[in-house]
């Protein structure tokens, strides 16, 4: 299969891998997928309480090149984002940015999901309710 | 300088020998004849041509010329071999057995034979590969025409105990056919001492031409016939109809002669490098052999890489052109059933990477090889959760996966 440029980069150069620490209060986790399916995303999101901007972010995936260039990418868009800009990060716009083809989709949507379920778990740390969004892809 | 993308797929296909090449040449330009034709001299050189390369096959495998049969290749081989039985023996009964880890020409051929009324065993294998002959005799019955166990496997390079197959298929007055396509010409293959009746193999697994293979055919003790899958001028004594391919043909007889004169030196060197190949890719942590590693074709290895996901390996190996355990170039991630069938989870048949060395294969090459896998793993392990879990200590089976 012919990946694009920017998948290549990305898988190449991959931005923000590494990890958190995930018992900080102010750190939200995200582990989606599944090792039998073929790609685990785990996303990471570093929150400043008091401007609610996301300061870090950092991810860690076992998948295929896409898969590794979703969440790439994902880190980069987070960083600087406030976590209501995050929340409207749409799959789509990941699947143009990386010109992913109609069978890579599925990656996209993992990072979005990695988005949401770590924004959930830094709500739910944080006294806030979960969303309700965050299951919507499962 | 080193040439990139080094070509590490030689159970797939090998290149062309160059001294197979000149010896075909002139039967693609002028000595073109058709070798059926008995009234000119340019049928009989072609004849002439066909014969000798019978011979050449013959002494590879220790059979008379006349009981090889030309055919476009393996697939067709195993088609006529198994189906041409079937049909032949139909009075005898119509129960034929298989293994699991078989080529698809075996196992898809079977299939048929089930549309067609017959009934086909598939032995499963161990985790080495190997099927068990106690198994195999349980599942023999007075009607079994056929035991078909391949030689070689392509995916692992698992070698069967061909010898005591043959013995148990004719104690029950089964033939004994096998799928030699990685076999023939790697290691020695007899098909008197090994008690074959019918072999399949072709030209371009041993750097012959493609599109041209053979089915070796007993005369004698017993005598076999196949019913022809193909109608036509009964050529190939009836058993294969079809104006033989001469150019292809001289190749195969060819390559034949070559892989019996140079067989020990290229297992020499081969499982030598091999080996080397092997040793250090298991340096890298959680990495495992698939297959038996005893009973095996030199030239092979088949490794698996826990905690990598194999598409992204093999996105990371691009220098390499090598074949992996996972067929998840589409939509469905379908991991090899030649893998599955040895027990592996689907995870680390996905993350698995065939080696075939060849004739052609430099120490230099494989030195790189080394470096660039050894290279890849470890940057995809770095970036893999799952890694970074069992390196903390985490089952990942206990983790519930939120499936998508």
């Amino acid at each position: 299969m012919a990946y694009s440029d920017k998948v290549i980069d990305h898988y190449s150069n991959p931005r923000n891998v590494g990890t958190l620490d995930k018992s900080k209060k102010n750190v939200g986790t995200g582990l989606v997928g599944a090792p039998e399916c073929g790609d685990v995303m785990r996303l990471q999101i570093e929150v400043d309480e008091v401007t609610n901007t996301i300061t870090d972010a950092k991810f860690k995936t076992f998948g295929c090149g896409s898969a590794i260039a979703s969440s790439s990418l994902a880190t980069e868009w987070l960083k600087g984002k406030t976590v209501d800009e995050a929340l409207a990060i749409d799959n789509m716009e990941i699947v143009e940015e990386l010109a992913l083809p109609p069978v890579k989709i599925h990656c996209s949507v993992l990072a979005e999901d990695a988005i949401k379920s770590a924004i959930n778990d830094y709500r739910v740390k944080n006294g806030m309710p979960a969303l309700e969004e965050a299951k919507s892809h499962h | 300088m080193l040439k990139l993308p080094i070509y590490l797929d030689n159970n797939a296909t090998t290149p062309l020998d160059p001294r197979v090449l000149e010896a075909m040449m002139p039967y693609l330009t002028e000595v073109f004849g058709n070798a059926a034709s008995r009234n000119h001299p340019f049928g009989w050189a072609a004849e002439e041509a066909v014969d000798y390369a019978r011979e050449q096959i013959a002494s590879l495998i220790n059979c008379d010329p006349k009981e090889i049969i030309f055919t476009s290749g393996a697939t067709e081989s195993d088609n006529l071999g198994i189906k041409g039985v079937f049909e032949m023996y139909a009075q005898k009964g119509n129960h034929i057995i298989t293994a699991t880890t078989e080529h698809k020409a075996v196992l898809d051929t079977c299939k048929h034979i089930e549309k067609l009324g017959g009934r086909v065993t598939y032995l499963p294998v161990n985790e080495e590969g190997l099927i068990s002959l106690a198994e195999l005799e349980a599942a023999m019955t007075p009607q079994t025409v056929l035991v078909t166990i391949m030689y070689g496997n392509n995916e692992t390079g698992t070698i069967q105990p061909i010898r005591e197959i043959a013995a148990i298929a004719h104690k029950h007055g089964a033939l004994f056919m096998t799928d030699g396509t990685q076999a023939v010409g790697k290691i020695p293959v007899d098909v008197i001492a090994d008690g074959i009746d019918l072999m399949a193999f072709t030209a371009h697994k041993m750097y012959g031409p493609k599109g041209v293979g053979a089915l070796y055919v007993r005369r004698k003790n017993p005598r076999v016939k196949v019913t022809a899958q193909m109608d036509g001028g009964g050529h190939e004594r009836g058993m294969r109809s079809g104006t033989l391919n001469v150019p292809g043909i001289v190749g195969l007889g060819k390559a034949c002669e070559l892989a019996r004169l140079e067989m020990a030196a290229d297992t020499a060197r081969l499982s030598a490098m091999r080996d080397r190949l092997e040793r250090e890719l298991l340096t890298l942590e959680e990495s495992y052999v698939n297959g038996s590693r005893e009973h095996r074709l030199p030239h092979v290895t088949n490794i698996s890489f826990k905690y990598v996901e194999g598409e992204g390996l093999m996105m990371g190996v691009k220098d390499l052109a090598v074949s992996s355990g996972s067929a998840c170039t589409s939509a469905s991630l379908e991991p090899s059933y030649v893998l599955k069938a040895l027990g592996l989870s689907d995870d680390l048949a996905h993350s698995s990477l065939r080696f075939g060395l060849s004739r052609f294969t430099t120490d230099e090459q494989i030195d790189y090889a080394i470096g660039h896998v050894k290279e890849a793993v470890t940057k995809l392990r770095e970036m893999s959760p799952l890694w970074e879990m069992f390196k903390e200590g985490i089952d990942l089976s206990k983790i519930e996966w939120a499936e998508h």
